[in-house]
């Protein structure tokens, strides 16, 4: 056991390394719970063990029914109630008021459709990114987009489903800032496995500016951009172009990956993923730019980029 | 019988056995046989065939994962992988294998000569085996399935996101529940009509008393199950909105209806596991088992308690605190009956002089896996680690912990305890142990490590994962004792292979207790010499020369004086002997059914539908030939003797005889299905305020009454045909059944005639659509009463139907109350119910 928690370990999406309330409580009751587990394992093999060695009439008809009636009925009971009991608590969500940040997420094949609703101040779209406050309650309001999703950052609370036609709520509070990833956990296509995003938890004050920046318009458009149609899906703020189907792009330059949590931002990479985003991400509702000439494609790519 | 002591007698008996049992050869008539010895084994290897190329699927996925970002195999065949193993095993593999052995063993234990249906077991079998290879062959084309064992809507239902696999999943694999239910049908009646005089509920063996909860588990899991698929295909062919929120469905009824399969499936693959421990931890302990009333009550608690924890798969979909607690509740006191069970097994070994054997090493082995599964079990159940470990490698370590150590290794372990029983051979003692400790060492080495990938942030269903991750040595752990367990399945499959080569052994080589060991190494097909009188859970062991009795035909029914294959059929609670009933003789006609049968769900698959409706027809024309020529016979005098004086009659109706309970359990099952559906109507209407839409004609009030009207009346009147009938007024009862016909039809017309003219179009909303097909359901079933009541009135005027032998009528009219029940409630429900018809 030691051992293979040495061999495998990361900081950034496991629930063993919590940096929220919610996760490190339950990173606690993990821990309760695998030492009964040991425990409970260990006593059943040495009784096992026993049992079989023990020779025969050693245990009378009655002692036995004795032992199935306490090792199998009444201890179990005691064990499995206390147990429940003390885990009711942790079943209750994270107290919420209305000075508390809103954050819209949106689960479509394969990325999430982001959006801050700060309680006085105008929602700012975003994709593939979420961050939040250190300290403070955010409450995430989960939906489904086109099938069904599920929201899942190991290390600051257990997962929620996003479903097509409902709204789930998803109280958090981070408790260190960093940057971590989160997951879909729910089986949802050809790129279910290739469907992440980065999270960042930052200081309040730290994360104010941020979304002050994040609310602002881009510094301009592109030709480029224009000339392919890439506004048909995607929106750039302050530049005319606003579809809504795919991710928004207004601060593209700002996240730390591409295509959902799953290439480094290099503009190699967006370049490539530009033209052929199907060899990235199998069964991508984006559609190949086959015929854009290379020289485009990274143009494009560091226009991008230079959006912060 | 004194008679028993002459050795010509005794020897002509046992020709007369031996003709009447001889199975059919020949290289096609062979496969016409219905025994349940022959039917059992073809099952068996078929059912282990399908899970070793399963386990194959699984050695695939395996290379793919053992190293990050690896690319053997593409995100689509990886879904096809996934899908497949998890579908196979569950429903090709851990249910069938259970009906397949306990239709070998069932008969054995209870010293019975078949089970009460042989040829509805080989209609099962073929079902099975036709269904089976449609969906496993269907990876050969990258066509199989990919939307995951559980196919869950809108990703599967949205026809631009999944292709034929979706279709080849609901509708293969609902053939295949069509089967198992009737598997389950034939069980029931075979532990509850079929036992030897004597043996009083409480004097089954213990493996009986899971093959009757289990077989019940299924009639009530299954049909859920069933009523889903119907509503996904009506969405996915048709485009009736159930599950498409945009249009009032809800992707989450799909969830309610699988896992209330789903859940109780755990334990319908897990109890018989516990049943094969109930037989052999006696055998090797040399001493009863202990607690036996304890046993029964807590495998039946299981059962009931598996019925209401399916929620606990659907945590994470975000519900009321209540139900979370609740539902956690259960699945945390589901552990107490099963704890109960192992430790009464742990106090038998530790009562009794263990003697140390291959089957006693998988039986222990397995017990310490499964014990593992079930904390880690425990884990899942408390919602917020569940909210952590939900849809992880987590589960995945979970749930296979739990179906090694509570399916696979003791199917193994009860290989090596009943190959003799089946060949008169046994096996590798040697082989046995070493390929136990290899799967054994393998099973933990590729599942434990799953526990930590899966809460170092690893879901479930991924074809890849990056590196970053830090799980690389994990996965690889994982893949070398996947390659290991195979290497142990393996060795056991190379000692199945040399079984052949190797002489007969001797009879009841563990020195058990039980009835099924009397069964000799050069068996014959008779099943039993003669039906034994019961005293003892262990006959064997405690009745005095009871081997030697039962062989020397000292018992009941010794002969087949008429030439005709018969087993005795006993009262459901003590059984005292009621009848001796004729058996059904080798025919083709379940494998014609089964393919008939299987042609209307395949054909649909790919919307040929004329010919399914074609190939619907030849399926009614099968059914109505086996039983006009197969059931209900008139014998040709109306009694014999069994021996030592007691005389039964041949033929019997009504509630003690086996027909009638084999068609009131297939309608229990049935209702559950129709439950189903009732349940999305009210599920719609409790959790969607818009439901049924405040613009929205409902099918009206008129039509829907009298539909119910008619059909109470024609209820009503085969109700009194029945009774006048049995009067001898046979021309008063076949005009009521002239009578009930025209009422059923004036039902069935009047049922669609109110979602119709009120021109509910079932497309555009899901109100109009669960209206239709409630509608549809009943009009189908009254379809079915119309060809009841006129097969009846048939067999009537053919003369194969007099007063005396009456058992069609009475098993009809089981069908009209049922068919009576479904008739109110939907057109209460549809007609009647609040804010239904505006």
């Amino acid at each position: 056991m030691a051992t293979l928690s040495l061999a495998g370990c990361n900081r950034h999406q496991s629930a063993l390394a919590p940096f929220g309330v919610e996760a490190s409580s339950t990173r606690d009751l993990t821990i309760i719970l695998l030492i009964g587990a040991v425990v409970i394992a260990v006593a059943m093999s040495l009784l096992i063990r026993h049992a079989i060695r023990t020779p025969g009439e050693r245990l009378t008809h009655r002692q036995g029914m004795k032992l199935v009636l306490w090792a199998g009925g009444v201890v179990p009971t005691i064990l499995l109630f206390t147990l429940l009991v003390t885990s009711l608590p942790a079943m209750r969500p994270l107290p919420t008021s209305r000075a508390d940040l809103t954050i819209n997420v949106e689960g479509e094949q394969f990325w999430w459709r982001v959006a801050y609703r700060p309680p006085n101040a105008a929602r700012v779209v975003s994709a593939n990114e979420v961050r939040v406050p250190v300290g403070r309650t955010v409450a995430l309001k989960l939906m489904g987009g086109d099938v069904i999703h599920s929201f899942w950052i190991p290390g600051l609370a257990g997962k929620m489903d996003m479903i097509p036609g409902r709204t789930n709520t998803l109280v958090v509070r981070a408790t260190k800032p960093g940057r971590f990833r989160g997951v879909c956990t729910e089986f949802c296509g050809l790129s279910h496995a290739l469907m992440a995003f980065d999270v960042v938890a930052m200081e309040p004050a730290a994360f104010d500016r941020w979304l002050a920046a994040e609310a602002k318009p881009a510094a301009g458009g592109n030709a480029l951009f224009a000339q392919y149609g890439c506004g048909g899906c995607h929106a750039i703020r302050g530049t005319g172009e606003a579809g809504a189907i795919g991710p928004d792009l207004t601060h593209f330059g700002a996240r730390q990956t591409l295509a959902a949590g799953v290439l480094p931002m290099t503009t190699a990479n967006v370049a490539s993923f530009i033209r052929h985003p199907e060899k990235t991400k199998p069964g991508v509702r984006m559609p190949a730019f086959d015929h854009m000439p290379p020289a485009d494609a990274v143009a494009l790519a560091r226009y991008l980029q230079g959006l912060k | 019988m004194s008679d028993q002591n002459d050795l010509t007698l005794r020897a002509e008996q046992e020709e007369r056995l031996r003709a009447v049992w001889k199975p059919p050869e020949g290289l096609f008539l062979r496969w016409t046989d219905v025994n349940n010895n022959r039917v059992g084994v073809w099952y068996t290897l078929t059912a282990f065939g399908f899970m070793l190329f399963a386990g194959v699927l699984a050695l695939i996925m395996r290379t793919q994962l053992a190293v990050p970002e690896n690319d053997l195999v593409s995100a689509n065949t990886f879904n096809q992988l996934f899908t497949l193993h998890g579908s196979m095993m569950m429903f090709l593999f851990a249910v069938p294998m259970f009906e397949a052995v306990s239709i070998i063993l069932l008969p054995q234990l209870l010293g019975a000569r078949d089970l009460p249906f042989p040829r509805l077991s080989a209609f099962g079998y073929w079902s099975f085996l036709l269904g089976g290879v449609f969906v496993g062959g269907s990876i050969f084309f990258n066509a199989a399935p990919d939307g995951g064992w559980f196919m869950y809507p809108p990703l599967t239902t949205r026809t631009d996101l999944s292709g034929l696999g979706a279709d080849i999943w609901m509708l293969g694999l609902s053939f295949i529940e069509v089967s198992s239910v009737a598997a389950a049908v034939e069980l029931i009646v075979g532990v509850l009509k079929c036992r030897p005089p004597g043996m009083r509920l409480n004097l089954m063996p213990l493996y009986a008393w899971y093959i009757l909860v289990v077989a019940v588990m299924i009639l009530f899991a299954f049909p859920p199950l069933i009523a889903g698929d119907l509503l996904f295909e009506m969405e996915r062919l048709l485009g009736w909105p159930f599950f498409d929120a945009a249009k009032g469905g809800d992707p989450l009824l799909w969830q309610h209806l699988f896992w209330i399969f789903g859940h109780p499936e755990v334990y319908i693959v897990f109890l018989p596991s516990i049943a094969l421990f109930a037989m052999l931890i006696p055998t090797f302990a040399q001493r009863h088992l202990l607690g036996y009333p304890w046993i029964v009550l807590a495998a039946v608690g299981t059962a009931f308690l598996s019925f209401g924890l399916w929620v606990h798969h659907m945590f994470a979909t975000g519900l009321p605190k209540i139900s979370l607690a609740f539902f956690s509740a259960a699945s945390e006191a589901v552990a107490i009956p099963t704890g109960i069970q192992v430790f009464a097994f742990i106090a038998t070994l530790w009562a009794g002089r263990v003697i140390w054997s291959t089957p006693l090493l998988y039986a222990v082995g397995s017990i310490a896996i499964f014990t593992i599964g079930g904390l880690t079990g425990v884990m899942v159940a408390i919602a917020p680690f569940d909210w952590q470990a939900h849809d992880t490698y987590f589960v995945v370590a979970h749930l296979h912990y739990v179906l090694i150590g509570g399916t696979l290794l003791p199917l193994f372990g009860g290989l090596y305890y009943y190959w003799p029983l089946i060949t008169g051979k046994k096996l590798s003692d040697r082989i046995g142990r070493i390929a136990f400790w290899v799967m054994f060492a393998g099973a933990n080495l590729a599942f434990f490590p799953m526990h930590l990938s899966g809460l170092e942030g690893m879901p479930r269903r991924v074809f890849t994962y990056p590196a970053e991750l830090g799980i690389g040595g994990l996965n690889m752990a994982s893949t070398v004792g996947a390659y290991l367990f195979a290497t142990g399945v393996l060795m056991v499959c190379i000692d199945l292979a040399l079984s052949p080569t190797r002489p007969k052994g001797v009879r009841n080589p563990w020195n058990a207790g039980t009835l099924e060991w009397l069964a000799k190494p050069e068996d014959e097909n008779w099943g039993i010499r003669s039906v034994p009188l019961i005293e003892s859970r262990y006959p064997i062991w405690d009745q005095k020369d009871f081997v030697a009795k039962v062989d020397e035909g000292r018992f009941f029914l010794p002969d087949a004086e008429e030439m005709k294959r018969e087993t005795i059929v006993t009262t459901v609670l003590d059984a005292r002997p009621l009848q001796v009933v004729r058996l059904g003789t080798p025919s083709f006609i379940p494998m014609a059914t089964a393919v008939a049968l299987g042609s209307v769900f395949i054909l649909t698959t790919y919307h040929l539908y004329w010919w399914s409706l074609a190939g619907a027809f030849v399926t009614l024309g099968c059914v109505l030939t086996w039983l006009w020529t197969g059931t209900a016979i008139i014998p040709e005098k109306p009694e014999k003797s069994i021996g030592h004086g007691i005389v039964v009659p041949l033929y019997i109706s009504g509630p003690s005889a086996s027909g009638w309970w084999a068609m009131f359990i297939t309608m229990l099952a049935d209702a559950t299905a129709f439950s189903g559906l009732v349940f999305g109507y009210y599920f719609y209407w409790t959790v969607h305020p818009d439901f049924p839409p405040p613009d929205a004609t409902g099918p009206g009030v008129f039509w829907p009454m009298v539909a119910m009207g008619t059909q109470l009346a024609s209820w009503a009147a085969t109700v009194v045909a029945r009774e006048v009938h049995a009067r001898g007024q046979v021309l008063a009862a076949r005009s009521l059944l002239i009578v009930g016909i025209v009422l059923t039809l004036a039902s069935l017309l009047a049922g669609l005639a109110g979602p119709w003219f009120t021109g509910l179009n079932p497309s555009e909303h899901v109100y109009p659509a669960i209206v239709w097909v409630l509608a549809i359901w009943t009009a189908a079933h009254a379809g079915v009463g119309v060809i009841c009541q006129g097969y009846t009135l048939a067999r009537s005027i053919a003369g194969r139907m007099t007063p005396r032998y009456d058992a069609d009528l009475r098993n009809i009219t089981v069908f009209m109350h049922f068919l009576a029940l479904t008739a109110v409630v939907t057109y209460a429900t549809i007609g009647l119910f609040p804010g239904a018809s505006s």
